[in-house]
């Protein structure tokens, strides 16, 4: 019998429907995988029980013949999602100890559809990060090594780290991601798997920790696209809870898959041809073309000409955002409170926040505080929120002249740990090409193209019209039958 | 334009985050290096353009009047660091 | 009705006062403005609070539309621009009564802009004050500080209610002028039924910006009085804290622009100390929230809904029913008492009688009784009734009184308590002669003297012959025979 912690969610759905195996059988095999794999310290908190209730649930619901869509099928929650009676933090010591008496409506929606839950999995602070090291409960560590010899730790992305890290490492066949400026699809790029950011509104922030509300997005992370669009449906649909919700039927992503791309245009935004970007990003990218082609897609070259004006705007916008939805962490009714000797009120917060918070998250809150503090909301946030409006015309201007777009996912394979982490602006450039589809709301996608020199997995993102959700899957699996990416990393842990 | 260690305290007392004087000096070149940044947004030219008001063209829902919610009084305080007598206490505060 | 202006006199001559208001009125709604949780008044703490109401991580606003649609009318009421593109802003800061650390208002584009309002101050002129605008946000919850040595304690239940904070122009010189301004608001948001006008329980409060200056000169700075909460406070607030700038420039010293308090007690206002730092409250647009976009059908629903308003009612009052400007003013001044007024004309009461009738008879009455024309033992149809016995000479003046009285007592309807007690007017003739007769026969000596030109006396001989026949004579077929007899 083939590892059950090799079969992806598709799979194991099918099996358990099938009586391959049970769902129990799964949930034992992968909660083993979650505490072998601690070394990586994907996990925040592990919830075996969780797994075996539902996987009963399961067994019991095959033998009844009620299975629900992901009947069997256990997966790890990023802990951004409040989760009822488990411990949820944002890798934050702001809210250790806090145990949400609710469930965010995405992971409850996984729920219900009969997913179980294997644990709470590691992130960057309040998603703050690009490589998982802002965690207040230490980095995660990527599965992955270099082929060099070296055994440098390297990072799994951010801020879904831990999820891209346990997909990877198969502790669990999906995770739940979220994506504000690439959260999604750069670890998925670092790790060698899938991951799906839709359209802003597709799935509810009900529940989920708010990092910048106009650009926060759930999605999945899975290893392959059929497995994405099975768990971006169980995810995605309207919630009256969430005022931007959309109010829009969820589309059968999975039943519409095809790779197929004749009478597609793709286009290559020539924009995203970035200085110093390394030959090999360069040489994927146009193997990516190259996959498309074949599949039946025309090429043509757009341009997105406020591209490089992304990533200022990403970092006045989020940044404010993030300021004043965290201004809510003060210690008077959940999580830490640091109260000195004498302090008074306002003492009490400052010193609260000044322990609770993380060194990132601080200088973000302290960006997003001057940026919109008096004399300079104009020159910043209304510039910026005008210079986003021109970003959105961009991609507009682009959607009439093909259907999706074809760019890098990072401008690298993972760097090691600690390599960016004394400079933040270097941390921030790795997104160069994910904000601009998240100040845009657009759904995007990163696939696994192949392998650099070093034998570490490189992502190709796929960018698609509001909505068009399929779209960009269609081209995701097209890529992914050509470049057929079975790379995986060596069980080191 | 760059921020002086003033400014950085004034922030920080906004964003209500206690800052020793080092953490504040460490924080000042940090700041200033990712507000001079930001600052290229500058050179865009953004004459008559509209702020974008929402991500994905959509309107805002109102909801009916209804009472659907509250009553709830243990779940609101269950993770309160001090709550007594059905309140959430703080350092006594003076008006 | 007197045109002097108002003026503070100083040491160095004449001030002028220069008063805004800013009401934050509490919109009438079963739930909150964001979140499903109850607004009712007095429940125990911490019993109307949501997920949301409390910030909890991840909780989202939602906007309820009777809120919007509350404003909208009151906008509506107040002649004023309602906008059919508005937003909502967050406003930061931190206190223990604000869990998100952000109050979601409206700053950059309110719901209502531009209307005006008409005073009519008592001895003075009346006068149009501009209404700046109209927004709709979040109330903050209630901080105790009384309850235990070294903790306050919170309460979330106000958390999140809607308010709308209605901000006029600095338009009004007086503190008249000021009070009447907020009678007048209250008495419209009554009408219109989006604020219950109850400043006793905080539901209707007001911020007084003040500042003073030499008359016609140039603005002063002002300062602004916060959550004063009744019209007597209001004007007594403006008295001090003019008076009080004027003493402080005229000793050489300069006003700062201030958050203050209002002592009741002492009848002074004084400096906040916990809002003494300048506030920088970073408003930017609420991410959580879209655009709010009105269209054409909801703004005429809310245009169909208003009530009759009070200064046309009024006018309708005095043309069409023929009373007169006092009464069609007392009528109109509070939204039940014209509701009353109007049921029992439904009831078939004449316009002008049933007006004399409520003003002097029924105010009377609940006044002695200390309850509001909503809580009366009579109902207007029972007066109504009774209205109409006076109309149709089954009661003189005098009995309609002494029925009312039993009407309160029992809660009888007229008609019974006339029947039951015989208390019904008599026009018998003959037996008014009789007692005429027996009156006249009794005082002769006043009877030479009425005959001898003291014509002040016929009074004294109605009022026997009244008295004889218990109160119940008509007194016109009194005065009639009386004349005869004394011929
Ligand atoms: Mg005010
Ligand atoms: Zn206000």
């Amino acid at each position: 019998m083939t590892n059950l912690t090799d079969l992806g969610v598709a799979d194991i759905r099918d099996g358990v429907a099938a009586g391959t195996f049970s769902a129990r059988d799964v949930a034992t095999a992968f909660n083993a995988a979650v505490e072998q794999g601690r070394a990586l310290n994907a996990w925040l908190v592990e919830t075996p029980d969780h797994a075996l209730v539902a996987a009963d649930a399961a067994d019991a619901a095959r033998a009844s013949g009620d299975l629900k869509p992901l009947s069997g099928v256990p997966l790890g929650i990023k802990d951004l999602f409040c989760t009822k009676g488990v411990e949820t933090t944002a890798a934050s010591g702001m809210l250790k100890g806090f145990v949400p008496p609710y469930e965010s409506t995405v992971s409850g929606k996984l729920l219900n559809a009969g997913a179980g839950m294997l644990g709470k999995l590691n992130m960057d602070q309040f998603a703050m990060g690009s490589s998982n090291e802002t965690s207040a409960f230490g980095n995660v560590v990527s599965p992955w090594k270099r082929n060099d010899g070296g055994n440098a730790a390297l990072a799994p992305g951010g801020s879904s780290g831990g999820s891209s890290a346990a997909v990877s490492a198969r502790m669990a066949p999906g995770a739940t991601g979220t994506d504000t400026g690439g959260s999604i699809r750069q670890p998925a790029a670092f790790t060698g798997i899938s991951g799906i950011k839709p359209t802003y509104g597709r799935c509810s922030r009900w529940g989920t920790i708010a990092f910048a509300s106009s650009l926060d997005q759930a999605g999945p992370m899975a290893r392959d696209v059929r497995d994405c669009a099975i768990l971006l449906e169980a995810m995605s649909g309207f919630d009256a809870k969430d005022a931007t919700s959309l109010d829009l039927p969820v589309p059968a992503w999975e039943k519409g898959l095809s790779a197929d791309l004749k009478g597609k245009r793709v286009g290559v935004p020539k924009e995203y041809r970035v200085d110093g970007m390394p030959p090999e990003i360069e040489a994927l990218w146009q193997q990516g073309i190259a996959y498309m082609k074949d599949a039946g897609a025309e090429i043509v070259e757009v341009s997105l000409p406020h591209t490089k004006y992304a990533l200022p705007t990403y970092y006045i916008i989020a940044p404010a955002e993030a300021s004043s939805n965290l201004a809510r962490y003060d210690g008077v009714r959940y999580g830490l409170r640091d109260l000195p000797d004498g302090a008074n009120l306002q003492e009490m917060y400052a010193a609260t926040r000044a322990d609770g918070f993380g060194a990132e998250v601080k200088r973000r809150i302290m960006v997003g505080t001057y940026v919109l503090s008096a004399g300079f909301y104009d020159a910043y946030f209304t510039k910026a929120q005008k210079v986003r409006a021109l970003i959105v015309r961009d991609f507009e201007h682009a959607f009439t002249q093909c259907d999706v777009l074809l760019t890098p996912t990072a401008p690298s394979a993972a760097f090691g740990l600690g390599e960016k982490s004394d400079d933040p602006l270097a941390m921030y450039l790795n997104d160069v090409f994910t904000v601009p589809s998240s100040l845009a709301g657009l759904p995007a996608m990163s696939v696994p193209g192949g392998l650099d020199t070093q034998g570490l997995p490189l992502g190709l993102q796929i960018i698609g019209r509001a909505l068009d959700e399929q779209g960009v899957l269609n081209a995701g699996l097209a890529i992914e039958e050509r470049a057929g990416f079975t790379a995986r990393p060596g069980q080191w842990w | 334009m760059s921020v002086d260690l003033a400014t950085v305290r004034k922030i920080a007392s906004l964003a209500r985050i206690a800052t020793s004087d080092a953490e504040a000096e460490a924080l000042l070149p940090e700041l200033n290096n990712i507000l001079g940044w930001i600052e290229q947004l500058a050179q865009v030219d953004t004459t008559g353009v509209e702020p974008l008001a929402a991500v994905i063209p959509n309107h805002l829902r109102l909801r009916e009047d209804k009472v659907t919610d509250g009553g709830i009084r243990d779940a609101v305080l269950a993770n309160a660091p001090q709550a007594e007598h059905g309140f959430f206490a703080v350092p006594k505060v003076i008006e | 009705m007197t045109d002097s202006p108002y003026r503070i006199q100083g040491a160095t001559g004449e001030w002028e006062v220069v008063i805004g208001l800013e009401v934050h009125a509490q919109i009438t709604s079963q739930s909150k403005l964001f979140s499903g949780a109850a607004t009712a008044f007095g429940a125990e703490p911490n019993s109307q609070v949501s997920l949301v109401d409390a910030a909890m991580p991840g909780m989202l606003p939602v906007p309820n539309g009777e809120c919007i649609r509350q404003a909208v009318r009151t906008g509506l009421a107040l002649d004023a621009q309602i906008n059919r593109w508005s937003r909502f802003d967050r406003k930061n800061y931190f206190y223990a009564d604000l869990p998100q650390g952000y109050q979601i208002s409206q700053l950059y584009h309110p719901l209502v802009g531009e209307g005006s309002l008409l005073i009519e101050p008592e001895d003075a002129a009346p006068k149009t004050i501009g209404i700046e605008r109209i927004h709709v946000e979040q109330d903050a919850g209630k901080l105790m500080h009384d309850q235990h040595p070294t903790r306050s304690y919170v309460d979330l239940n106000r958390s999140g209610v809607a308010l709308m904070e209605i901000v006029s122009r600095p338009d009004m010189r007086s503190p008249a002028e000021a009070g009447a301004y907020v009678k007048k608001l209250r008495s419209i948001l009554r009408y219109v039924g989006s604020c219950d006008g109850n400043m006793e329980q905080g539901s209707m409060r007001a911020d007084v910006n003040v500042s003073v200056r030499k008359p016609g000169g140039e603005l002063g700075t002002r300062t602004e009085t916060k959550n004063v909460n009744s019209v007597r406070f209001v004007m007594a607030a403006i008295e001090h804290e003019a008076k009080r700038q004027v003493a402080v420039i005229e000793d050489g010293g300069t006003i700062i622009q201030e958050t203050r308090l209002f002592d009741p007690d002492k009848g002074v206002t004084r400096s906040m100390r916990s809002k003494e730092d300048a506030h920088d409250y970073r408003y930017f647009p609420d991410p959580d929230l879209l655009p709010l976009e009105l269209d054409e059908a909801f703004l005429a629903d809310a245009l169909a809904s208003l009530p009759e308003l009070p200064d046309a009612k009024r006018a309708r009052y005095e043309g069409e029913l023929g009373l007169s400007a006092y009464n069609a003013d007392v009528l109109t001044a509070d939204v039940e008492t014209a509701r009353w007024f109007e049921a029992m004309l439904a009831e078939g009461a004449p316009a002008k009688a049933g007006a004399n009738w409520l003003i002097s008879e029924l105010f009377g009455a609940l006044n002695r009784l200390g309850k509001t024309i909503g809580e009366s033992p009579v109902s207007p149809r029972q007066a109504a009734e009774l209205v109409a016995l006076v109309g149709d000479g089954t009661l003189s003046g005098s009995l309609a009184k002494q029925v009312f009285e039993l009407m309160l007592e029992t809660g009888q309807d007229a008609g019974v308590i006339v029947e039951e007690r015989g208390l019904k007017q008599t026009s018998d003739t003959g037996a008014i002669e009789a007692e005429i007769a027996r009156v006249i026969a009794a005082n002769p000596d006043k009877v030479a003297d009425y005959k001898g030109g003291k014509d002040k006396l016929f009074g004294f001989f109605v009022g026997q012959t009244m008295r004889a026949m218990g109160g119940k004579a008509n007194p016109g077929v009194v005065n009639d025979l009386l004349k005869k007899a004394l011929e």
